[in-house]
């Protein structure tokens, strides 16, 4: 072992040996965060000699106390808040009954991680944990394999129809010193269909961790907001398995934040599946972004999409990671990839890995990553017909992130998006 | 309407100057047009009126109603009437064509301390201006220029122009890339727009144009200069002799 690895580990095992164990509630996740605990301490916790820690520094991550956050005061509706959903709030991490909606939905099943059925053959709890410790290869994730040790919350949800509403799980934030695991695990059932809203601050330092399973012609739709906090630091990881002709459609809106690292791990098992993934994130000062991205394609004729989009000004940093692999076999695979930032100053910086890696012989795949200024032309076009200035810019930045914000699949929603950056501009000129 | 003098014009990043003491002065009302050889200025002129980057006005002044329009932004200049239908059309991906109308007219109506149209009566006047232009609600609908013909572009210019309703509307170059029938269209949407409180200032290398556009007075420029006036005649006499013998004749 090397002496870099050998401090690594010395490092993590210091950390964790802090660290109190949870107990309870059932065997199956018990079982699970052993395993998490001892695969932790054979790959350690990340550092910044990591390959995929290059851009974003994980100390603030990783040590044993968050930053203090300040409490965000809201001055604007609660997002998502003309939508029929079925509020699921956790405050601090702590899931609040009081301020949550009854949980009974017709055609899904939610329990609380904490309260969870003891069975040990429980249909949703048995998957705690599994696509997570399969979505550490090639790439190890182990901000993901903490959380599967230690996270005491979160929701099992269990979809067996296609439920009226949506599902919103809300984070408050009331502790600047909050440090927040949750873990949710969601099994759509073949020919199921649900809609998933996350939105809220969560906490000073938030690690979540969402693991989904899409059965077979099932659909899963993903819309998370997360902003408008400035002083948060996040790590979230999203895992999803997608069986055959199943649709998996995530969209991520992130305004604002010191430190947000957002990983999503997809593969697509089964053949025909689809998956689209899309991020809109605007940063101003103080404002670190990195969306990290593994899709497997390892099933025939499936559709994969990734289109991330950032605006960045003051200084504000945009990283992205992006990698389509496509195993041996996987063939007529159709896999897109853009990432694009529009840096609103000198300041501000973009990184981007984008990484094709592809063992079969008759796919399409094609990426892009650009990073570029506000189109001075198409300014003064639109200036030239009357629109002053800040409007016309605001009009271009809307422009440039419609592409992620189109993958939205529900208008109403993705006009609430539009309304939100609207606002967020409008405070962030000059 | 315009009053221009003694305008002189550089290149803001190096010492080039291209405007050397243009003066015009166009009517309330009137048609002209400004013909001339490739580099002499013509498109220059045009985009210093409508306030674009990258000159320097060095010396005179450009008056439009008495207002004296170069230190204004672009924005201000169009809310004070001035329109440029552009040489090349901004294809602008990701804004809708209907959008980009709607908050232009509402933001000059806001600068002009007017009320705003309403979503509705705006589509009423829309859908009546364009279908006078052959534009069908597609192309309202798609993003501003992207993947329209170049005929198309240009009548997307003239509608513009009618929604905005300006009082001094320029015409950069508007018959380039245009097939005869595309130009005839374009010619009928701004002869449909001459009223006696608004001017027009054509700016074309060809004749052709000025057939379908009767121009009250008609400037050669060349070097910078506007080197001769005259009547509708002296755009023919330009068709016909090129030109080489007008410079040649000023000189």
């Amino acid at each position: 072992m090397s002496a870099l690895k050998q401090r690594k580990l010395d490092a993590t095992q210091a950390r964790l040996a802090g660290l109190e164990m949870p107990t309870g509630p059932g065997a199956w996740i018990s079982t699970a965060r052993a395993d998490a605990m001892a695969r932790l301490r054979t790959m350690g916790l990340p550092s910044r000699h990591d390959e995929y820690w290059k851009y974003t520094r994980p100390e603030t991550l990783v040590q044993d106390h968050p930053v203090p956050a300040a409490v965000f005061q809201y001055d604007e509706a609660p997002m998502f808040d003309a939508v029929d959903r079925l509020r699921i709030v956790f405050v601090d991490g702590v899931f609040d009954p009081e301020a949550s909606d009854d949980l009974t939905l017709e055609g899904v099943e939610i329990e609380r991680l904490a309260s969870a059925s003891r069975s040990d053959v429980h249909p949703v709890g048995t998957l705690y944990g599994k696509l997570e410790t399969t979505g550490q290869t090639p790439v190890e994730r182990p901000l993901a394999t903490l959380n599967t040790a230690i996270a005491t919350d979160g929701v099992l949800v269990r979809v067996t129809q296609t439920p009226s509403r949506p599902i919103n799980l809300i984070y408050r934030h009331l502790d600047v010193n909050s440090d927040v695991y949750l873990h949710h695990v969601i099994k759509v059932e073949t020919g199921a269909s649900v809609t998933l809203l996350e939105s809220g601050p969560a906490a000073a330092r938030f690690n979540k961790v969402m693991e989904v399973d899409v059965a077979d012609d099932a659909m899963f739709h993903h819309v998370r907001t997360q902003g408008r906090d400035h002083e948060r630091r996040a790590a979230t990881h999203l895992f999803a398995r997608l069986g055959t002709r199943s649709v998996f459609k995530s969209f991520t809106l992130t305004v604002n934040g010191v430190l947000t690292r957002n990983e999503t791990v997809l593969e697509l098992t089964g053949d025909d599946a689809v998956a689209h993934l899309a991020g809109a994130c605007v940063g101003d000062g103080d404002f670190h972004h990195d969306d990290t991205v593994f899709v497997t394609h390892d099933a025939v004729n499936c559709e994969s999409r990734q289109v991330f989009k950032k605006v960045l000004r003051n200084g504000a940093t945009g990283v992205f990671q992006g990698k389509i692999l496509v195993r041996d076999g996987a063939q007529k695979t159709d896999g897109y990839q853009i990432s694009q930032a529009l840096l609103l100053d000198g300041d501000s910086q973009f990184m981007a890995k984008p990484e094709l890696e592809i063992y079969a012989d008759d796919v399409a795949c094609s990426h892009g990553s650009t990073s570029g200024a506000i189109d001075e032309e198409a300014l003064f076009y639109l200036r030239s017909r009357g629109v002053p200035e800040s409007q016309a810019q605001d009009l271009l930045v809307l422009a440039f992130l419609a592409e992620a914000i189109d993958e939205i699949e529900h208008q109403a929603i993705g006009d609430e998006i539009l309304d939100r950056l609207t606002g967020w501009l409008k405070r962030h000129r000059g | 309407m315009l009053e221009i003098n003694n305008l002189h014009v550089k290149l803001e990043e190096e010492d080039k100057v291209i405007l050397k003491g243009v003066d015009l002065s166009i009517q309330s009302g009137s048609v002209h047009a400004i013909m001339g050889p490739n580099g002499s200025g013509k498109s220059t002129l045009s985009y210093v009126l409508s306030g674009r980057g990258g000159y320097e006005v060095t010396d005179g002044s450009a008056q439009l109603e008495g207002q004296e329009i170069l230190g204004m932004d672009p924005e201000e200049r169009a809310a004070a009437g001035l329109f440029l239908a552009f040489q090349y059309p901004v294809e602008i991906p990701g804004v809708g064509n209907m959008t980009f109308l709607r908050t232009a007219v509402n933001a000059q109506r806001k600068a002009r301390g007017d009320e705003e149209m309403s979503s509705t009566e705006f589509l009423k006047v829309i859908r009546a201006k364009a279908k006078d232009l052959k534009i069908d609600a597609d192309m309202l609908k798609r993003p501003v220029n992207v993947g329209f013909s170049g005929g198309e572009k240009k009548r997307n210019e003239i509608l513009q122009m009618a929604m905005l309703e300006p009082k001094m509307c320029i015409l950069d170059e508007t018959d380039s890339g245009l097939d005869v029938d595309a130009m005839k269209l374009v010619a009928e949407g701004v002869n449909a727009l001459r009223d006696a409180g608004r001017s027009f200032l054509v700016i074309t290398h060809y004749q052709r144009l000025l057939d379908h556009i009767k121009p009250d007075v008609v400037h050669i420029m060349a070097d910078g200069r506007i080197v001769k006036t005259g009547g509708a005649d002296l755009a023919l006499e330009v068709e016909n002799n090129g030109y080489a013998d007008i410079l040649a004749e000023v000189a």
